[in-house]
């Protein structure tokens, strides 16, 4: 690799060659070409047959419902994640410090496990699921359980993102709103939650791409009624058993068309956030 | 205004507590009391299971491979992207982010879709009789791709932030690059570094969509802990799964544990 | 919890010898999903009769899951010495597949299914809804609960049973048959992908009204739940499931390990195996043994899939292909 040749002053450090090396071939063999293989699978399909699949009422279904309960999920953690970032950032209390490690819990707990407890807490006998019973509501088994699952497991995700801008932001702003008599909700509204719109918006995404993924958490409690509580990631686990790889590998493709245009718009969302912070 | 002022912190402080309380620390506590539902006995009993001790070895032998790899891997990949500028710098930067928003079933469908015996490769493993796919190989290979982002995004954003000043002054009193790693670079990503690794341990050790479709579930061979947990579910064992899913929860909080401790130092 | 006790032991001795790396002889039996409590119980025992015949150690380890999934796993590389399948479609999906011979149903007796069942109903305790038969799963107030036809053999044998069923009924109107089984998707609650999920469904999660599953898992399920007072119900007519069981050639082959898997698919049919086999609820051929257990199994009358739809080939044709008749049942409600 002649590029490694310090040509540019920024190169004075060593290793690049190394570095740059090892990344690129980790990255080729762990991640590009299984990803490669799917998009090979997916294009020996051809785009009728493709159509046809990721078309068929079924797999719209288990689109719309993926997007759906996604949607959901993502607005519960919006209004919860934006609430957790400014309690734990702005006020000072006992048991702060617990309340700030316990949001990562749904990231150290294995899905799975979380789908477990979650199930069995909202099933007709369990803790949850006896007090909404005799509401006539229930959870398990329906969007709202996807909804759920989707929601515990991308918690940390707006409030790890909105946090640090909010520890960060200058409080000079918000004392002059104060004096000029402005409400604390109208200095939120007007101050503060402009400055942290790129960041939440960002957490906002990566929440939602993570929920359009999830499998673990929800296998449990969905209850994989085609048509109605069938997530588009166990769609594709299906098609794969019924030994269709031609319809798993659309419908994942689908998927990780998804997740990439997402990963963008996070990308740059977080770019923007950044910009905002420098100015 | 003052009044509201005053009320506002409390009606929200409550608000926080009351909602983390129903949404992370019920499910949390529920493990721990469907797990011990029918005692202590009952509960050792499950956990010593040949099956389960198994299950919990085979976790514990993956994480022991991927952590390592992923920490080379995070640290190459930092100290390339924060130290040099090269052409496709930032698309490299977003290629790293990719198996952090891919569904891991989608993961595990990619390397079927290579390895599996009618997959791109499989006719040439076969030839050669070598096992990815049903053994640890392929478990540990799903795992390194859900959880390689973990370091690098714990390392690459404070190796940025601080600069290479320091390792500049380095080189120009001649230190070789090992060195200079060691004594300069490492002290200071540090803490980065092993939070980066706490959180790729604890993905790794739950990892369940990936592994699900690579694994063949071959009891006291093939049986991850999280795909034992779906395992004993199924058999009708559900003290028994949340037995082996309590072991799972306390890795998790020792993890968070750990990761606080570790916040504190970097602070 | 006794019950629960013998059994984690006796699970405990047969696989507790997966841990030794020296093991002489070592298969893996990948098998259906509810078969996990009869191949603990039998295992053992063949584990034992091969070290006194041999005086080579074994050790078998098991995988369970739907079993059309376990084909799909062993076509993709999952190193199965030996199938014990509850569906010959799969069987035939690894002969196609070149991983065993076409005429694997030659090898053994019985068609090569050293046991069998049927789908059969459990209820809830007094049986409340009054389920006797398979038309009272069409009706309105029956929540009926079962596996999913296209992951499950279980769900398949269900679906195809019920047809049947409509088919006498109706005097062979094939519109008809396909009416009955229409209502009775229509009242599904949950697909779930095996047979152990919806038990779990039905028994955990006190969803339906009536739980269709192979007769060996409503045995199984009533003994394990006697607290809940599940009642067995029998259908006046019902589906001869075979349980077919195959080398899986290419693999042993390749492992040296035919010999030990033919013995061990062979042993199966001994009373010993046959006896321990009908304790876990599955109807054996063994005379002796069927008579011990007369009481267990009350009296059906039993078709075959040849005799109703003209062989698995036809029925993956007509029904179980994409846009088949259960696709018209199934997905267009």
């Amino acid at each position: 690799m002649s590029a490694a040749a310090p040509i540019r002053t920024k190169r004075v450090l060593p290793g690049f060659t190394l570095s740059l090396g090892t990344t690129l071939l980790y990255m080729t063999v762990i991640v590009l070409i299984p990803v490669l293989a799917l998009i090979l699978k997916g294009a020996e399909i051809g785009p009728a047959r493709f159509w046809a699949i990721v078309s068929s009422p079924r797999a719209l279904a288990a689109f719309r419902l993926t997007i759906t309960a996604a949607l959901i999920a993502t607005a519960i953690n919006a209004v919860y994640g934006l609430l957790m970032a400014w309690v734990l950032t702005r006020y000072d209390f006992s048991g702060k410090r617990i309340l700030d490690a316990l949001m990562d819990v749904p990231f150290a707990l294995p899905t799975a496990v979380a789908g477990l407890s979650l199930t069995a807490l909202f099933s007709a006998n369990g803790w949850f699921g006896q007090v909404l019973a005799p509401l006539g509501i229930s959870i398990p088994y329906t969007l709202l359980g996807v909804a759920i699952a989707m929601s515990f497991t991308s918690i940390p995700f707006v409030v790890r993102t909105v946090q640090p801008v909010l520890e960060d932001l200058d409080p000079a702003y918000e004392q002059a709103a104060r004096t000029l008599g402005a409400s604390e909700f109208t200095i939120f509204r007007r101050v503060v939650f402009p400055q942290i719109l790129p960041a939440y918006l960002a957490g906002c995404t990566i929440a939602l791409a993570r929920s359009l993924g999830e499998f673990g958490a929800i296998v449990f409690i969905a209850g994989n009624l085609p048509l109605k509580t069938e997530i588009a990631a166990l769609l594709a686990f299906i098609r794969l058993e019924e030994y269709d790889y031609q319809g798993a590998a659309a419908i994942a493709l689908v998927l990780l068309f998804f997740a990439l245009i997402l990963l963008l718009v996070s990308n740059r969302l977080q770019a923007w956030a950044l910009r905002y912070k420098e100015r | 205004m003052r009044p509201q002022s005053r009320l506002a912190p409390r009606i929200l402080i409550g608000l926080a507590v009351i909602a983390t309380l129903l949404m992370i620390v019920v499910p949390l506590v529920y493990i721990f009391a469907a797990a011990f539902a029918q005692g202590w006995r009952v509960y050792a009993q499950n956990i010593l299971d040949p099956l389960t001790l198994h299950a919990i070895w085979l976790t514990v032998l993956v994480a022991l491979i991927v952590v390592p790899v992923n920490i080379a891997f995070g640290v190459a990949a930092a100290w390339a992207i924060a130290r040099f500028r090269f052409p496709g710098r930032s698309l490299l930067m977003t290629a790293i982010e990719i198996p952090f928003s891919i569904s891991p079933i989608i993961a595990g469908i990619c390397y079927l879709l290579l390895y599996g015996r009618q997959g791109y490769l499989g006719p040439w493993l076969e030839a050669h009789d070598i096992q990815i796919l049903f053994a640890l190989p392929g478990i540990v290979l799903v795992t390194l791709f859900v959880t390689s982002p973990f370091v690098a995004r714990e390392v690459l954003p404070l190796m940025q932030a601080q600069g290479s000043e320091q390792e500049q002054a380095a080189v120009t009193l001649g230190a070789s690059g090992w060195q200079i790693f060691r004594r300069v670079t490492l002290p200071n990503i540090r803490w980065a570094l092993l939070y980066g690794a706490v959180l790729c341990t604890a993905r790794a050790v739950g990892e369940f969509g990936g592994v699900s479709v690579v694994s063949g579930s071959i009891r006291g061979q093939t049986n991850t802990l999280p795909l034992h947990v779906e395992l004993l579910f199924n058999d009708l064992n559900i003290t028994g799964a949340f037995a082996a899913a309590s072991t799972l929860t306390l890795i998790a909080v020792v993890t968070l544990l750990l990761k606080s401790v570790l916040e504190g130092r970097a602070r | 919890m006794k019950h629960g006790l013998i059994r984690a032991a006796a699970f405990a001795i047969g696989i507790g010898s997966a841990f030794p790396a020296l093991a002489q002889d070592k298969i893996l039996n990948v098998s259906y999903d509810i078969g996990r409590e009869v191949y603990e119980a039998l295992n053992p025992l063949f584990v034992a009769q091969w070290k006194d015949q041999t005086g080579r150690d074994l050790t078998i380890d098991q995988s369970h899951g739907g079993s059309s999934k376990q084909a799909r796993a062993i076509l993709e590389g999952l190193p199965a010495d030996v199938v014990t399948f509850n569906q010959e479609i799969d069987v035939d999906m690894l002969a196609k597949g070149g991983m065993l011979p076409e005429d694997w149903r030659t090898k053994l007796p019985n068609n090569a299914s050293p046991y069998y069942s049927l789908p059969s109903f459990l209820v809830r305790k007094g049986n409340p809804k009054n389920i006797r038969d398979w038309s009272d799963l069409a009706r309105e107030d029956v929540a009926p609960v079962f596996p999913n036809p296209k992951t499950s053999g279980n769900g398949r044998y269900t679906y195809l049973a019920a047809y049947a069923y409509g088919l006498e009924k109706n005097g062979g109107d094939a519109a008809k048959a396909q009416e009955l089984v229409k209502g009775i998707f229509a009242n599904v609650p949950v697909f779930d992908t095996g047979g152990r999920a919806s038990t779990q469904t039905f028994a955990e999660r006190d969803i339906g009204d009536v739980l269709v599953t192979f007769e060996a898992e409503t045995g199984a399920i009533a003994k394990q739940y006697a607290d809940k007072g599940f009642e067995r119900v029998t259908p006046s007519l019902s589906l001869f499931s075979a349980f077919p069981a195959a080398v899986v050639t290419a693999n042993a082959d390749k492992k040296g390990t035919a010999e030990v898997s033919n013995a061990y698919l062979e042993w199966l049919y001994s009373p010993e195996a046959q006896e321990v086999i009908a304790q876990n609820f599955y109807r054996v051929n063994d005379p002796e043994v069927t008579a011990r257990h007369a009481a267990e199994f009350p009296e059906v009358k039993l078709v075959t899939v040849d005799e109703v739809f003209g062989g698995w080939d036809a029925v993956s044709k007509d029904h179980f292909a994409e846009g088949g008749i259960l696709d018209q049942v199934f997905v267009n409600r």
